[in-house]
């Protein structure tokens, strides 16, 4: 059951090897806690965060009798999530049992769909760097189903060194989570990546956010495990058509790591691959710190969860009117929604693209709602706080929601700006301090003392000294070379201690020697 | 009234007595207590008495009375309640020592329904464990006695409500039948039992055995009481997905209407004849005259696919029990066994003992069919397979429907078999379900009234009237029809033949295991 015995380094080949010799196919199961109000299969409160064991009740603590009734809303998520992944939905589909024990599982099987899911054979464009190399592209990921189902509740493991099972005194066991409406989706497996693999991955996971959150169905934080990633992946050899064995990557819960997974199991399959051995099929645990996987159960033909129709529940048979009405409800696919904000924004492909990758679209988006202007918007939210994000391995919105820092931040920056109390330099200092948690801008700059000195009796005053100091450079502007100017602007705000506004420093000294 | 007449009245009666004031609810429950604590120990009906909450509940429904509140009909008859039923505060084991202890947080739909109703709940009823057997014998606190001979098997699952009616030790009872647990009890009591349409009674808080089979219904000693009862627990309940939302048909009133003139009742041609003990065809053809009499037109029809109603049905049942059961895993109630050398043993193997010192041999059985008949490779010819013979089933319903109104049978093929008899011998034993199961595996309605005693034994016989979906109505016309005509046959209710329980040497083996 343990894997910290296990916390062998397997070996991994170079990527470029890797790529030269083998296709990769992937197939992504991405599990989505809905954001009702209440579970699936009964009334308790699905906020998270509660304390354990206080949102249960006979249903989902699985007590003799208790019998499950499907949350409506549930399946208007789910059948609304089918159609903006581009997917039939099921005029008539059933609740399955997944029969198989475990301490979390109230009732030791887990309802859900099998062989009938509610929406099967979609798919999703998601942008990729072109393979020239050169702006971006489209490749399509095709949808294998997208079905109901219920969470487990949640084990902890107490006493190990590790949280694991292994070397734990005991466990417990929070049903809070027991029954929260899941919609796991599946792809067909996914070819033709190549290189691109990776990448293809992890905008395949964020697109797919991108989506939940536009159709306001769940909460998406992949942090809190709203939202989960298992990476499958095999490789075949370059020009094979037999799937080679794959691992099944439980738990990738982040974008980053999504990328990084389907990176290093390419490399530790090539490693095996190379070597002349064989990929055992298994499932795999991430670790998101030493960014490697482990090997965790053998999977085999053994595993048989029973499936078998759940008779307490009655088919679900979505009439089609109400289908074609949640159509009408859906938001602007993503990917046109970019082209469209692209084109209000005036950004360039290559903007655009940074864009998207740093997942800075709806930041972008609530921010030029909010009063800035995209320029402003992509300025701040791509710089300073992107980069220490990425350092603490967390997307912009995330670490930005941690900091506390909101798009109305943003736009009383630039309005700073703007009016002329904050120039460039001090602007990004303010910054430094709104993302340190001194306060509003506003607030940061009077703190620190940061404004642009609009006294012109101090200003003339600097810029006298400064011409009188430089008698050589006051004459070329006056033989009419103005771009010497620089140099006493320069000067200028040196002795400003740089607040002043170099414009109006530059007029002025042209007023003054012409 | 002394004590002892009050018991021998239908819940009917005494419902107009407590009406008319001419009794409390708190008389009829202590006589009823009393006949509990005098005749119990011999036929071990009951395997949780509540004389403190039934006693409360009486008196509750006495101060409401008093104060010229309106009260629902029935309101202070009290009632037995099959030990498969969630009750809140009190045990609930579902004849299972797995579930020892358990005491449910929460009052099953029925449950519910009987206190809304004014109903006292004396107690819990025996049953076979889980539900499964014929005979209560599978029971692991002991078995229930048949209060016409205590050597012989009460019938089961049901076993428990049955012989508690059959003994005046409550007016009614509710059961659960899954394959005729209900009727099949009924029929080896002299009493009356309705499995009423799948979906026409909540199950929530019913302990599923298999959920698509199960359904909880009324014992009685007349079809009225039945229609009464039925009336209080039946309709819509928006916890119970596969509850039907239409209104329950007039059962009490085609009870008191007891009509079959014009009616079709078809003789099913599967279930009579072969097979069927001499004295209980004879009953039951006697039965038939009658109806004719009464103005019935009968018709014959044949099933062919119900030969195949019992294999299908131990497919169906194990496959879903096998599933039901898995939650009995001792990590949030019930018993909890630490395997034996194991200090540090796992969940997993705290599960896999319990589960086997707590589950008995049959339930292990079904389990391990259940568990095989749904493995990967073994569903399509077992699981897959049942459930396309149990659509010919309900087509071939469907189809005789077409020729007749109501379809009969008798109950059961024989009359109370000795215990142990088919211990031994499971399919023997699954064989005395044959008539009743077809009905469950269609969601279709079925009751069964006594037909008399079988001359070769003296006793009872039941006979079986199945409905088309909904038509639970016309159970209860057939039957009242027939129970009228009977009753003026006899000249007294059938059970005023039993003999006298307490008069009866206590039997040797008839030491309880139970230790409540
Ligand atoms: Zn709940």
């Amino acid at each position: 059951m343990s894997t910290s015995t296990q916390r062998t380094t397997d070996a991994v080949l170079d990527y470029d090897d890797v790529v030269a010799a083998y296709d990769p196919v992937m197939g992504l199961e991405v599990h989505v806690e809905l954001h009702t109000n209440t579970k699936m299969f009964c009334g308790c409160p699905t906020a998270f965060g509660a304390e354990p064991n206080t949102q249960v009740c006979p249903v989902c603590l699985g007590l003799p009798g208790a019998l499950p009734v499907v949350n409506a809303v549930a399946v208007e998520s789910a059948i609304r999530i089918g159609l903006a992944l581009n997917c039939e939905i099921a005029s008539w589909c059933r609740f399955a049992r997944k029969n198989y024990f475990y301490p979390d599982m109230p009732k030791n099987f887990q309802t859900s769909q099998y062989d009938e899911p509610i929406a099967f054979n979609g798919w999703l464009d998601v942008e990729v760097p072109a393979e020239s190399g050169e702006g971006t592209e489209v490749f399509r990921v095709e949808i294998e189903r997208a079905h109901m189902e219920e969470d487990t509740g949640k084990s902890t493991h107490v006493g190990g060194a590790t949280g694991r099972i292994h070397g734990a005194t005991h466990s417990l066991v929070d049903y809070n989570r027991a029954g929260i409406p899941l919609i796991e989706i599946v792809t067909k497996p996914i070819l033709g990546a190549g290189e691109r693999a990776p990448e293809v991955a992890r905008a395949y996971v964020a697109g797919l956010r991108d989506l939940l959150k536009a159709l306001d169905v769940s909460d998406v934080r992949m942090e809190q495990g709203s939202m989960r990633c298992d990476v499958n992946l095999s490789l075949m050899p370059k020009g094979a058509d037999r799937f080679g064995t794959r691992s099944e990557t439980k738990n990738v819960n982040s974008l980053r790591s999504v990328e990084r997974a389907v990176r290093y199991e390419m490399c530790r399959h090539g490693a095996v691959l190379q070597g002349g051995g064989s990929i055992v099929q298994e499932t795999r645990h991430w670790h998101e710190d030493t960014g490697v996987t482990t090997s965790g159960r053998e999977k085999s033909d053994a595993d048989d969860y029973r499936y078998f129709p759940e008779p307490d529940l009655v088919p679900v048979a979505p009439p089609r009117e109400w289908v074609e009405q949640l159509r009408t409800t859906l938001p602007e696919p993503p990917a046109e929604r970019r082209k469209r904000l692209q084109s209000d924004w005036g950004f360039s492909d290559l903007e655009m693209r940074d864009v998207v990758n740093a997942g800075l679209v709806e930041l972008i988006q609530e921010t030029v709602v909010a009063g800035a202007s995209p320029a402003a918007a992509r300025k701040w939210w791509s710089g300073e706080i992107a980069r220490r994000a990425n350092a603490e391995g967390q997307d912009v919105p995330t670490y930005a929601a941690v900091l506390g820092v909101t798009p109305r931040h943003v736009v009383e920056l630039e309005s700073l700006v703007t009016s002329g109390r904050l120039n460039d330099s001090m602007a990004r200092q303010v910054w430094e301090g709104v993302l340190a948690g001194e306060g509003t801008p506003t607030e940061v700059s009077d703190a620190r003392g940061l404004e642009l000195v609009q006294d012109s009796g101090a200003l003339e005053a600097a810029v006298d000294e400064v011409i009188a100091a430089n008698p050589d450079i006051a004459d070329k502007i006056r033989d009419g070379k103005v771009q010497a100017v620089g140099a006493l602007i320069g000067q200028v705000m040196k002795t400003m201690k740089g607040q002043a506004d170099a414009s109006a420093v530059r007029e002025l000294i042209i007023a003054k020697l012409t | 009234m002394t004590s002892s007449d009050l018991i021998r009245r239908t819940a009917a009666e005494l419902a107009d007595l407590l009406t008319a004031g001419e009794v409390s609810s708190r008389e009829l429950t202590e006589a009823h207590l009393e006949r509990v604590s005098a005749v119990d120990e011999r036929i071990h009906a009951y395997l949780h008495v509540d004389a403190e909450g039934a006693l409360a509940a009486a008196a509750d429904v006495d101060r409401r009375r008093a104060a010229g509140e309106s009260l629902p009909a029935a309101a202070g008859v009290p009632i037995a309640v099959k030990d498969v039923l969630t009750t809140k505060g009190l045990p609930t084991t579902c004849g299972s020592r797995i579930l020892e202890g358990w005491i449910p947080p929460y009052d099953a739909t029925v449950v519910r329904r009987l206190k809304e109703a004014g109903l006292p709940i004396l107690g819990k009823t025996n049953m076979d464990e889980f539900a499964m057997g014929s005979s209560t014998e599978h029971s692991a606190y002991g078995p229930t006695r048949n209060p016409w001979d205590l050597e012989r098997i009460p019938g089961g699952s049901g076993g428990g409500s049955a012989a508690a009616v059959g003994s005046f030790q409550a007016p009614w009872a509710i059961g659960t039948d899954t394959g005729g647990s209900i009727r099949q009890p009924a029929a080896v009591t002299g009493t009356v039992g309705t499995k009423p349409t799948y979906g026409g009674v909540s199950r929530y808080g019913l302990v599923a055995l298999a959920s698509s089979l199960d359904q909880a219904g009324p014992c009685t000693r007349t079809v009225l009481d039945a229609a009464l009862l039925h009336e209080i627990i039946g309709g819509h309940d928006p916890m119970d997905s596969t509850s039907i939302a239409d209104p329950l048909p007039p059962v009490v009133e085609a009870a008191r209407r007891a009509d079959v003139s014009g009616m079709r009742i078809g003789i099913v041609r599967e279930l009579t004849g072969e097979g069927f003990q001499a004295g209980v065809q004879q009953r039951f053809d006697e039965a038939v005259a009658h109806l004719v009499d009464a103005g019935a037109e009968v018709v014959e029809v044949s099933c062919p696919s119900f030969t195949y109603a019992l294999a299908t049905y131990y497919l169906i049942l194990p496959s879903e029990a096998s599933s039901n059961l898995a939650k009995f895993d001792a990590m949030r109630y019930g018993m909890r066994v630490w395997p034996e050398g194991a200090p540090d043993a796992s969940a997993e193997q705290v599960m896999a003992a319990t589960r086997d010192a707590g589950f008995g041999d049959e339930v292990k059985r079904r389990i391990i069919l259940g568990t095989y008949a749904l493995s990967s490779g073994y569903y399509d010819a077992y699981y897959g397979s049942a459930q396309k013979v149990r659509r010919l089933i309900a087509n071939e319903f469907a189809a005789a429907f077409t020729r007749a109104d109501v379809l009969i049978s008798p109950t059961a093929p024989t009359t109370a078999f000795r215990f142990g008899d088919k211990l031994d011998d499971p399919m023997a034993m699954y064989l005395n379900d044959i008539a009743t199961i077809p009905a469950n595996l269609a969601g279709l309605p079925g009751i069964s009234v006594p037909s008399g005693l079988a001359p070769e034994d003296g006793l009872p016989t039941g006979f079986q009237v199945l409905a088309p979906a909904m038509a639970d109505d016309r159970l209860y016309a057939v039957g009242a029809a027939l129970e009228a005509r009977l009753l003026a046959e006899w000249a007294a209710p059938l059970l005023d033949g039993a003999p006298d329980v307490t008069s009866l040497p206590m039997p040797a083996a008839a030491t309880k295991e139970d230790a409540r």
